[in-house]
């Protein structure tokens, strides 16, 4: 007798990928860092970004960044040119970092230096506005960046990274003079989909909008560290 | 490609769900899920990876039934729930709010199993003792 049976699971679909972001992020906090998943869509500017964000807070904070890049380790050798330590993950051909591949890229760190030492540690995903958002890597805080070239419609086009993000950083403002683009625009296009996010406008080039994205950095620090406090801190 | 990650998640998934069955092998008739609109996921590209990645294997058959859930928002003005669209840049048509709450949409869900076990062997399954 074959009785048809049917289990009830109600289960999450990555479910494995959520049970390693949640095994990642408990060392995040016993160690004490604040973890950034920088997301955006090929050539918004992320590296570029950390290039010069990693040179403005080195002199505060103790930093690495997790390197996704796709195939090559191009953006890891410039990022280690600033001299904060860098560890690429080759991804091969994915189009996201998933949470075991973080977990990959933290066990190589930890040959290099102390996790605990460190206050921010920053993961540069794979290119690609479409899944990186659906892949918790165990980050605390997710930025988006969407740079002026890629016109006002992306927020609404490719709304799931936009609504997850927490900061969202308008990239390349100093090209604004040379486009048929209102950033004002874009901007009102990502509130639309994420009244809840912080919306700053950058540029790498010209280093506008910089101080502001550097205090929000500084602002989440403390709210992570004030939360952590009342936790023992056995490590 | 991420319909071939999520597939290796489900797999997964379906494996930690075939152990709780031990020592018998379930047959799997159909796996139900739920995906919402307002995720990354395309239904019939996750079709395509499950029926590849399952070839051969225990889950080999196994239909994937795929229900998409639609995008509702709740307008906190007022507190309707309606239909976001692109068109509308995902404004509330009551208040002109934008898109502040998420009733559903965000589902990526493994809803049931449907399967059948094999039919028992008259002797009870011995319980393992503890070395
Ligand atoms: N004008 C201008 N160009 C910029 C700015 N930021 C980055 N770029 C240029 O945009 C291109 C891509 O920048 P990257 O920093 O490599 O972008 P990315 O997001 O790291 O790219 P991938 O990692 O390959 O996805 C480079 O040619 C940069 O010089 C900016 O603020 N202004
Ligand atoms: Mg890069
Ligand atoms: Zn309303």
């Amino acid at each position: 007798m074959h009785m048809p049976l049917e289990d009830t699971l109600g289960l999450n679909l990555l479910a494995a990928n959520q049970h390693q972001a949640d095994h990642n992020r408990e060392h995040f906090e016993a160690w004490r860092l604040l973890c950034l998943n920088v997301m955006s869509s090929p050539g918004a500017g992320k590296t570029s970004l950390l290039e010069r964000s990693l040179a403005a807070l080195a002199p505060e904070f103790a930093m690495a960044v997790l390197e996704g890049d796709m195939t090559t380790q191009l953006d890891a050798q410039r990022l280690e040119a600033v001299g904060v330590p860098v560890v690429p993950i080759t991804t091969g051909r994915a189009c996201h970092l998933d949470a075991a591949m973080v977990a990959g890229g933290l066990r190589l760190l930890r040959q290099r230096l102390n996790p605990a030492d460190l206050d921010i540690l920053w993961v540069e995903n794979v290119g690609n506005l479409v899944c990186p958002a659906e892949f918790e890597v165990g980050e605390h805080l997710k930025v988006a960046l969407l740079s002026v070239t890629e016109g006002d419609d992306k927020p609404l086009k490719y709304p799931v990274m936009f609504r997850e993000a927490d900061c969202v950083l308008i990239t390349k403002i100093d090209l604004l003079p040379y486009l048929p683009v209102e950033v004002d625009r874009i901007e009102t296009h990502i509130r639309q989909v994420n009244p809840r996010a912080t919306v700053i406008r950058v540029s790498a080039s010209s280093g506008l909008g910089l101080p502001t994205w550097h205090a929000w950095i500084r602002q989440q620090l403390c709210l992570r560290l004030s939360m952590a406090l009342p936790v023992p801190a056995n490590r | 490609m991420h319909e071939v990650d999520m597939t290796r998640c489900l797999v997964l998934s379906m494996q930690s769900w075939r152990q709780r069955h031990e020592p018998t092998l379930p047959s799997v008739q159909r796996v139900h899920l739920e995906v919402g609109r307002f995720t990354c996921v395309e239904p019939e590209q996750l079709r395509f990876t499950w029926a590849v990645a399952v070839q051969g294997s225990w889950l080999d058959g196994a239909d994937l039934v795929i229900e998409t859930v639609p995008l509702v928002g709740r307008c906190l003005a007022c507190g309707a729930t309606y239909h976001p669209t692109v068109e509308a840049a995902y404004q509330s048509p009551c208040c002109q709010r934008p898109l502040e709450e998420i009733v559903s949409g965000r589902e990526l869900r493994i809803r049931s199993v449907d399967y059948t076990l094999p039919t028992p062997t008259p002797t009870p399954t011995p319980t393992p003792t503890p070395a």
